[in-house]
C-alpha cells in the first residue's frame, strides 16, 4: 500500500513521517522514528513488550494501528525520564536488579509508571493487576514487584517528583 | 571493596531507558531484509523446489535454498546432521526450506508465497515409542539402527549385588514432557559485507565462539574473515547456543550484495528454532537399607530427541552424569538412549539434561522415606555426599553446602512445625539438586583456555576489560567489571567491558554450563592481579614503601599501615606505564584434567558443583483439583554471592522457570503441528502465576571459584520440580509421575489409589526396549 504522511507527537516531540497505512504503532516507532526502546516479542498482542502510553494510558503497540495514533499523545521508554533524571521506577528498578536481559523492561515501565500516576500507593494486588499484562522470563517478577513498590514509597516521599507520563 | 555489595548491573541504566540495543533494533544504511520459508510437513521429501517467481518480484535481491548452504555442521564435532537449510528431505514442520532477501520485509513475504514446493509426505514420527518401533522408518539414513541417534552404557561397580543388600529396592516410572526457553528477545541478526569481503555478523546468541566457528565452516572462509559480534542479547536459557539458517543466510546474502541484510524472527518461529528441553521417559530402580542408606541406583532414560542432534550427545549422558553428586551412591548403573523424532530439535535448557531424572530421584526417594518411616529433609540430609569427595562416576565434589541449604530451607518454611499440620489441600514437599559450574570440557575437545580476558589500564584513568563472554542478563558484564574494579581498587563506573566480539575479544567459550563466573572471573582475576602487581610496584617507588604493605581502594593505592601515604590510581598507572610501556594484560582459565578414563567420562565434569534445596507449599482444590503454588523457599549455595541482588535474580528466576515447567509449560504436538507456539498458549507464568520466591544464600566459599564464587544461573531450577510434586502428594495424596502436573492428572491419580494401584505416567503403547 503507497505510504502516507503521518504527524505523530512522540515524548513531547512532533514527528512527520511517510508510512503504510497497514503499519502497526510499534513499527512506526521503531522502524520510522528509530525509537527502538520499544520491543516486541510476539507482535500478536500476548506479551506486553510493546507497551506504550497514549494520552498516558498503557495499550499494545502492535495492535494499534499507527496512522489512528495521529493525535495522541505519545510516551515511549525513550521519554519517561525528565531531562537526564530518571523517572523513580527506573532508579528502582536500576537499583534493585529488576532489569536481567532487560528486554521486558520497557513494557513494564511503562505499566508501571501508567499506574503510578494513577496510584502512589498501590497494593501488591494492584501492582499486579497493573503488571498482569507484562511477561518476563527472567526475574520471576520478585524484584520487579520490589522496585515498583520502592518507586510508589519514593514518590509518597516527594510529589513534587516531575512526571513524563 | 565492591566484592559481595548488591550495586546495579553496568548495564542497568541503558537497559531501564531502552538505549541497550539488541540486534533487532540495528539499523544500517541500505539494509535489505530476510525471511525465511518453512516446512508445513513434519517429515517428507521435497520433490520440486522452484524459487524463479519469487526472483522475478520487483524488490527481491535473492533467494537461496538448501544447495547453496550444503555444507553440514553440527553445533558437536560429531553428530553434524544439519544443514542450514533442508536439502531433499524435510523433517520437522517448520524446518529451513528457502529463505529470500528483499528490499523490506513485505516484499520478502510476498515472495515467500511465490516460492513453489512441492513435497511428498512421509510417515512421520513423534514419540520415543514410536521412534522405537519403527525401525524401517528412518529419519536420519546414517543412524546405525532405526532412529536411535546414541546410545550409552555405563556401569559403575554391581548393582545387581546392591539391589541384593537392600532392604527395600524400588522401581518407579517417570516422563518428563518438554518445554522451550521462551526467551523475551526472538532470534534477530544483522550481518554486513565490508568492501574487503570480511563478514560482520550481529547476532542474538549466547556462544559467540561456537557460531563463529560454525558459520565460517559452512560458509568456506577462514575464522578471520568473519567477526561475530554480541549485542545486548534478550534471554537465551539454551535457545541461543548454536548458529541458526538466519545467521547462515544473512552472511551469504551479505557476501553476494554488499549491503547489509537482517532477519527478525517472528515468536511462532521461535518455537520452531526450539533446541529446548527434551522429553524423556526414565526408569529409576533404588535399593535402600532399612536406614535409609543407599547400595545402588539404576537409572534408564530415553530421551525425544527431535529432528537433529543439537547438543543431544551431550544431554544423553548429562540425564545420567550427574545423579551421583548428590547423595552416597556405591553403586551406579546408567542406560541411556536418544531417538529421533519429526519435531523440532531439543537442546540444552537450563538444567541441560539433569532437571528430568532430578525430578524422577527426588520423587523417588520421597517414596521411599515414606516407605521408610523417615523425615524427607533430615533423609536427605543423612545420605548427603561429603563435601572433598568423588563420586563412583569419577566426578570431583569440592565445596558443598547441601546439608546447609536444607537447614535453611527447613528453617525457613518452618517445615517441622507445620508439615503434616496444615489444613487439608495444603502441603510442603522438598526436595534438592546439585549443578555443573561449566562443563570441564569445551564441545570440541582441545587444551586451549575455556575463557581469555584482556584488561587495559589507560593513562588518564579508564580500565578497559575485554572477554569473549556474552552477557544475556546474567550481568557476567558486570561481574567482569566487578573482579578487577576489587583489584585495581577503582569504582565499577570507571571500567568499560567489552564482551562478545570475535574481533576484539579473547575467546571464551559462552554462556552455557553456568560456567561465565567461574571461568571468565578467574580470567579475569588472573589478568587483573598481574595489573595490581605493577600499580604497586609503582606506587612502592613513588611513596618508598614495600610494596607488600601497600593496597588499592577508592582510586588510590595507599599504605595499610598509614593511609594518608597514598598515591592516586592514575599516578600510579601513569608510573607503572612508563617503567613497563602501554599497561595491559591477559588472564586465562582452563580447567583442571578432571574425571575417570571412560567414554562419556567428559560430560559432569566440572571445576566445582553448586548445591540448592527447596520447599514447595502448595493449595490443592478438592473438587477442582487446582493447583497453586503458594510459596517456594529456595537456599542456594554459590560459593559466594559476588552481587547478592544478582545471585537473588538467578535464585528467584530460576525457580520461576522450574515453577512453569512443573505445573504449566509443555511443547506439545497433534498430527506433527505444534499445539501451542505462541506466548498466549504456550503458558509461561505470568506475574499472577508466579508464586512468591524466598532466595536464601548458602556460601561455601569454593577454593578454586573467583573469591569463592560458584554458579547460581542453572542450579536453583532443578529442585523446584520435585518439590512441588511432593507438596502436591503432600497435600492430597496423589503422585503424579510426570510433568506437567495438572488437575487431570491429579484426579486420574488419586482414582487410580483408590484402586489401590501406585500412580504412572499417562500411559504408553506397549513396545518392547530394544536389548
Amino acid at each position: 500500500m503507497a505510504k502516507q504522511l503521518m504527524t505523530f507527537h512522540v515524548n513531547g516531540e512532533t514527528m512527520q513521517v511517510a508510512a503504510s497505512p497497514t503499519k502497526t504503532l510499534l513499527e512506526v516507532l521503531r522502524e520510522e522514528l528509530d525509537l527502538t526502546g520499544t520491543k516486541h516479542g510476539c507482535e500478536l498482542g500476548h506479551c506486553g513488550a510493546c507497551t506504550v502510553l497514549v494520552n498516558g494510558a498503557p495499550i499494545l503497540s502492535c495492535l494499534a494501528l499507527a496512522v489512528e495514533c495521529q493525535d495522541e499523545e505519545i510516551t515511549t521508554i525513550e521519554g519517561l525520564a525528565h531531562e537526564n533524571h530518571l523517572h523513580p521506577l527506573q532508579q528502582a528498578f536500576a537499583e534493585r536488579g529488576a532489569a536481567q536481559c532487560g528486554y521486558c523492561t520497557p513494557g513494564f515501565l511503562m505499566s508501571g509508571a501508567a499506574l503510578l500516576e494513577q496510584n502512589t500507593n498501590p497494593t501488591r494486588e494492584e501492582i499486579k493487576a497493573a503488571l498482569a499484562g507484562n511477561l518476563c522470563r527472567c526475574t520471576g517478577y520478585t524484584k520487579i514487584i520490589e522496585a515498583v513498590e520502592l518507586a510508589a514509597a519514593r514518590m509518597r516521599e516527594t510529589p513534587e517528583v516531575i512526571s513524563n507520563v | 571493596m565492591v566484592i559481595g555489595k548488591s550495586l546495579p548491573k553496568i548495564d542497568s541504566y541503558a537497559k531501564v531507558t531502552g538505549a541497550a540495543r539488541y540486534a533487532d533494533d540495528l539499523k544500517l544504511p541500505r539494509m535489505a531484509f530476510g525471511r525465511i520459508l518453512r516446512s508445513p510437513h513434519p517429515h517428507a521429501l521435497i520433490t520440486r523446489l522452484d524459487t524463479s517467481r519469487a526472483r522475478a518480484l520487483p524488490g527481491v535481491l535473492d533467494v537461496i535454498t538448501g544447495q547453496d548452504l550444503s555444507h553440514t555442521y553440527g553445533i558437536m564435532p560429531t553428530t553434524q546432521d544439519e544443514t542450514p537449510f533442508a536439502i531433499d528431505k524435510v523433517r520437522y514442520v517448520g524446518e529451513p526450506v528457502a529463505a529470500v532477501c528483499a528490499v523490506d520485509e513485505e516484499t520478502a513475504d510476498e515472495a515467500l508465497e511465490l516460492i513453489d514446493v512441492e513435497y511428498q509426505p512421509l510417515p512421520a514420527i513423534f514419540s520415543i515409542e514410536e521412534a522405537l518401533a519403527r525401525e524401517d522408518l528412518k529419519i536420519h539414513e546414517e543412524t546405525k539402527r532405526g532412529n536411535i541417534m546414541k546410545e550409552v552404557h555405563l556401569d559403575f561397580g554391581d548393582v545387581e549385588e546392591g539391589f541384593e543388600e537392600a532392604d527395600l529396592v524400588r522401581e518407579d516410572t517417570f516422563f518428563f514432557e518438554g518445554t522451550t526457553h521462551a526467551p523475551m528477545e526472538e532470534h534477530a541478526c544483522v550481518a554486513d559485507c565490508g568492501a574487503d569481503g570480511k563478514i560482520t555478523l550481529w547476532t542474538s546468541t549466547q556462544t559467540p565462539h561456537y557460531v563463529h566457528r560454525e558459520v565460517a565452516k559452512v560458509l568456506q572462509m577462514p575464522l578471520s574473515h568473519l567477526r561475530v559480534i554480541v549485542p545486548p542479547v534478550g534471554g537465551g536459557f539454551g535457545g541461543k547456543c548454536e548458529p541458526f539458517a538466519h545467521d547462515f543466510a544473512a552472511c551469504l546474502f551479505a557476501k553476494r550484495h554488499g549491503r547489509p541484510i537482517k532477519f527478525g524472527l517472528s515468536r511462532e518461529e521461535v518455537f520452531y528454532c526450539h533446541r529446548g528441553r527434551h522429553p524423556v521417559k526414565m526408569i529409576l530402580k533404588t535399593g535402600v537399607k532399612q536406614d535409609g542408606t543407599i547400595t545402588a541406583v539404576h537409572l534408564q532414560t530415553f530421551l525425544d530427541g527431535g529432528a537433529y542432534a543439537s547438543y543431544g550427545l551431550a544431554t544423553v549422558y548429562y540425564t545420567g552424569a550427574l545423579l551421583t553428586v548428590t547423595y552416597k551412591i556405591p553403586r551406579y548403573k546408567f542406560d541411556g538412549m536418544r531417538l529421533y523424532t519429526n519435531k523440532p530439535a531439543c537442546g540444552p535448557k537450563r538444567g541441560h539434561g539433569s532437571t528430568q531424572p532430578r525430578y524422577a530421584f527426588e520423587c523417588q526417594l520421597d517414596k521411599i522415606a515414606e516407605q521408610l518411616g523417615l523425615d524427607p529433609a533430615a533423609y536427605r540430609q543423612q545420605i548427603a555426599i561429603d563435601p572433598y569427595s568423588t563420586t563412583v562416576n569419577g566426578l570431583r565434589v569440592t565445596s558443598c553446602g547441601l546439608v546447609e541449604c536444607v537447614d535453611k530451607v527447613v528453617a525457613a518454611s518452618d517445615w517441622k512445625a507445620r508439615r503434616h499440620r496444615l489444613p487439608a489441600g495444603r502441603g510442603l514437599g522438598i526436595a534438592i539438586s546439585s549443578y555443573v559450574t561449566g562443563a570441564g570440557k569445551a564441545i570440541y575437545w582441545n587444551d586451549m583456555p575455556h575463557s581469555g580476558v584482556i584488561v587495559k589500564i589507560d593513562r588518564g584513568g579508564g580500565v578497559a576489560v575485554l572477554c569473549g563472554s556474552s552477557d544475556i542478563g546474567q550481568g557476567s558484564d558486570t561481574m567482569l567489571a566487578t573482579i578487577v574494579a576489587e583489584e585495581l581498587g577503582v569504582e565499577l563506573s570507571d571500567i568499560r567491558v567489552y564482551t562478545g566480539d570475535t574481533d576484539l575479544t579473547p575467546v571464551d567459550m559462552g554462556s552455557y554450563s553456568s560456567r561465565v563466573t567461574f571461568m571468565a572471573g578467574n580470567a579475569a582475576r588472573q589478568a587483573a592481579l598481574k595489573l595490581r602487581a605493577w600499580l604497586l610496584e609503582a606506587a612502592s617507588e613513588l611513596l618508598s614503601v614495600p610494596a607488600d604493605r601497600l593496597t588499592a581502594a577508592d582510586r588510590a593505592i595507599f599504605c595499610v599501615d598509614d593511609p594518608e601515604k597514598r598515591v592516586s590510581f592514575v599516578e600510579a598507572a601513569q608510573k607503572a606505564e612508563a617503567t613497563h610501556g602501554t599497561l595491559s594484560s591477559v588472564g586465562s582459565y582452563t580447567p583442571p584434567k578432571l574425571g575417570g578414563n571412560f567414554k562419556g567420562s567428559g560430560v559432569g565434569i566440572s571445576p566445582a558443583y553448586s548445591y540448592t534445596a527447596c520447599v514447595a507449599e502448595v493449595q490443592v482444590d478438592p473438587e477442582t483439583y487446582d493447583i497453586k503454588v503458594e510459596k517456594l523457599w529456595v537456599a542456594h549455595d554459590c560459593g559466594r554471592a559476588l552481587n547478592p541482588t544478582l545471585v537473588e535474580g538467578q535464585i528467584e528466576g530460576s525457580a520461576y522457570m522450574g515453577f512453569g515447567e512443573a505445573v504449566l509449560e509443555e511443547q506439545v504436538f497433534r498430527k506433527g503441528l505444534h499445539k501451542i507456539p505462541s506466548l498466549l498458549e504456550y503458558k509461561l507464568p505470568t506475574i499472577y502465576d508466579t508464586p512468591e520466591i524466598v532466595a536464601l544464600h548458602v556460601e561455601t566459599n569454593d577454593l578454586e571459584g573467583p573469591y569463592g564464587a560458584k554458579e547460581a544461573g542453572e542450579g536453583p531450577l532443578n529442585p523446584i520440580i520435585p518439590a512441588i510434586a511432593n507438596a502436591v502428594y503432600d497435600a492430597i495424596g496423589a503422585r503424579v509421575d510426570s510433568t506437567p502436573i495438572t488437575p487431570d492428572k491429579i484426579m486420574r491419580a488419586l482414582k487410580e489409589q483408590q484402586r489401590q494401584k501406585a500412580s504412572s505416567p499417562r500411559p504408553q503403547p506397549q513396545v518392547p526396549m530394544p536389548v
